[in-house]
């Protein structure tokens, strides 16, 4: 036999040697194919992201740098009436009602999520595993149209008559998207809660810690971590829908005095105006600024989403 | 002294089974365990030690099909009995498992743990008990620079050994040790049964072991068991040398199990 192969060896290794030298074709062309598959689709993705990223930057940064609106004054000016004389770009109110309502709603959702994903992992796993998390999940895929209208129809008579109030309202706001965003928070949640390894809980038991102290400082405690990213996913969430809030809200650019008052959102802005405005005028490219900030909120997000996926993995 | 006579028995077992739903995983166990000695469980793997040493503190308790019957007698107390406060057994019944699992808090935190949920508020009272248990537990020296640091930057060994000074710091009277060095290296198994044999001292132990050479090594008395039967307990050194039953004898010479 003589299936020498230069520089490695002798006839007695070359069977083995040429083993390790060949190339099976079909595995070769089929990690080709594959490798040249995914970053196609990884390019595609990263140039649509790009463009959408640019293009929003650059229809909003117009208002700034074309219209000659004052950035500080955009940000900062409650007064918002595009169509005056002077036009007057204050978006102050929106982006307060903004944060106002997410506020509102991950105030009243976190412990309500988190308190039932604690009941569905530690107190009545079978029933909660079996009964509420298909439940709880399936309510994840309800469309916010039908959340807004539920708002609409109970919530927003129901404040009227309690408080002798318009009814739209900050208050019925916070409530719809609470009410949205639970079944978020508790679904990931749960998820967090259930990666705690029994043996800590058995840890702590057998420590002589009762039940809820086991909870409280075990199970939560390590689960920390994982319960915030639900509450900041569930807070992205109501940030960005525009829908169910717009129709509870009130939409007016008043600054509210209280959790009774109608107020208005970025999202809420938009989508109402949008329809009154012509491509290009400095209107349309106010909304677009609007639009540039929820993009930039989100960024700030999935900072946060990032660093406490990093948290997680670090302890 | 009390203390010092052989007779001093504080954990006495009589009777005991333990079921699995139907299955019967411990057979009619009585016992008799010496204050301030060690005793070493052995047997062939699924023969019930850890059954009957996790009843021993009532963590059978947590497994819902469990179910314990005859009596178990810690200090003249049936633990079993509804006057019992199942935390305050257990922090005189302290417990050490196979696999290390410390909390993800710090190494102090870990420590002091249990203390705090035992009412020990006093910050400086704290900082000396888990000096003292860690001392204990022939740690203090490896990690009195970084006691802020996680527990979970801590060697395997090193984590075990944490674990048993969490149990130290309840101040507890019997430890149970289920296996406690079976995932470990040699060197912190030796740390580890050098540790057993200063903690005889002061506390009671129980250890589960596979390591025949560890039982005799570290312990006065040994049960041997065999199908969730208790074959034989004796003195160590009998065990191992002359036993009585013809099971134990092939299975320390290494026939079976
Ligand atoms: N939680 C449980 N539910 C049902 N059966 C169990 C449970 N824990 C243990 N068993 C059964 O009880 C019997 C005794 O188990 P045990 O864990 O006490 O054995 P062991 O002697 O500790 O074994 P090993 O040396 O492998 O740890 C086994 O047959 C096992 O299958
Ligand atoms: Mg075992």
């Amino acid at each position: 036999m003589n299936h020498r192969i230069e520089g490695v060896g002798t006839n007695r290794q070359s069977l083995i040697a040429r083993k390790m030298l060949t190339y099976n074709k079909r595995q070769f062309t089929e990690n080709m194919t594959g490798r040249t598959i995914a970053m196609l689709c990884a390019a595609l993705l990263v140039i649509v992201v790009l463009s959408i990223t640019y293009f929003i930057a650059s229809k909003g940064l117009s208002t700034f740098f074309v219209d000659g609106v004052s950035i500080s004054e955009f940000l900062t000016q409650v007064k918002w009436d595009p169509e005056g004389e002077p036009a007057l770009y204050g978006v102050f109110p929106f982006i307060l009602g903004s944060f106002l309502v997410t506020a509102l709603a991950a105030v009243i959702a976190a412990p309500l999520g988190i308190g039932a994903a604690i009941f569905m992992t530690e107190i009545f796993p079978g029933f909660g595993k079996k009964v509420l998390k298909p439940v709880i999940e399936l309510l994840v895929g309800i469309p916010s149209v039908v959340y807004g209208y539920v708002g609409l129809t109970l919530l927003v008579p129901f404040i009227r008559e309690q408080f002798d109030v318009l009814g739209f309202s900050l208050l019925a706001g916070g409530l719809v998207l609470a009410l949205m965003i639970l079944p978020t928070i508790t679904s990931v949640a749960t998820d967090a809660i259930e990666a705690v390894p029994q043996d800590l809980r058995n840890a702590s038991l057998a420590l002589g810690a009762t039940r809820w102290q086991t909870i409280w400082n075990v199970v939560l405690h390590s689960a920390l971590p994982g319960c915030l990213t639900a509450v900041v996913l569930g807070m992205a969430r109501a940030f960005g829908e525009a829908l169910a809030v717009q129709m509870v809200i009130g939409n007016t650019t008043k600054l509210p005095g209280s959790l009774l008052d109608p107020i208005s959102t970025l999202t809420s802005g938009i989508t109402l105006n949008m329809g009154n405005t012509i491509q290009g005028t400095p209107y349309n490219n106010a909304l677009w600024s609007m639009a540039l900030l929820l993009l930039l909120m989100s960024f700030v997000f999935i900072m946060i989403l990032r660093f406490l996926g990093r948290k997680r993995l670090v302890k | 002294m009390s203390v010092l006579t052989m007779q001093d028995t504080i954990i006495k077992t009589n009777n005991v089974s333990v079921y699995y739903g139907e299955k019967q995983a411990v057979k009619n166990i009585s016992m008799d365990i010496e204050r301030n000695s060690v005793t070493a469980f052995i047997g062939p793997s699924g023969c019930g030690k850890s059954t009957l040493l996790r009843s021993l503190n009532r963590m059978n308790d947590l497994v819902p099909s469990c179910r314990v019957t005859g009596s178990i007698v810690v200090d003249g107390i049936d633990i079993n009995s509804e006057q019992v406060n199942i935390e305050s057994l257990r922090q005189i019944v302290g417990m050490v498992f196979q696999r290390a699992n410390p909390f993800f808090k710090s190494i102090y935190e870990n420590i002091a743990f249990a203390p705090r949920f035992h009412g020990m508020t006093d910050r400086r009272e704290l900082d000396e008990l888990v000096e003292t248990s860690l001392r204990k537990a022939a740690l203090w020296d490896e990690v009195k620079d970084r006691l802020r640091d996680s527990a979970l930057s801590l060697s395997g060994g090193q984590q075990q050994r944490l674990c048993i000074a969490r149990a130290i710091a309840m101040q507890p009277t019997i430890l149970l040790l289920d296996e406690p060095a079976s995932a470990l290296d040699p060197i912190s198994t030796m740390k580890i049964e050098e540790l057993v044999m200063q903690l005889k001292e002061e506390y009671t132990i129980v250890i589960v072991t596979h390591n025949l050479h560890q039982a005799a090594r570290i312990s006065d008395k040994t049960a041997f068991f065999l199908l969730g039967e208790l074959i034989e307990m004796d003195e160590t050194g009998k065990i191992f040398t002359s036993p009585e039953n013809d099971k134990t004898e092939a299975y320390i010479s290494g026939r079976f199990g």
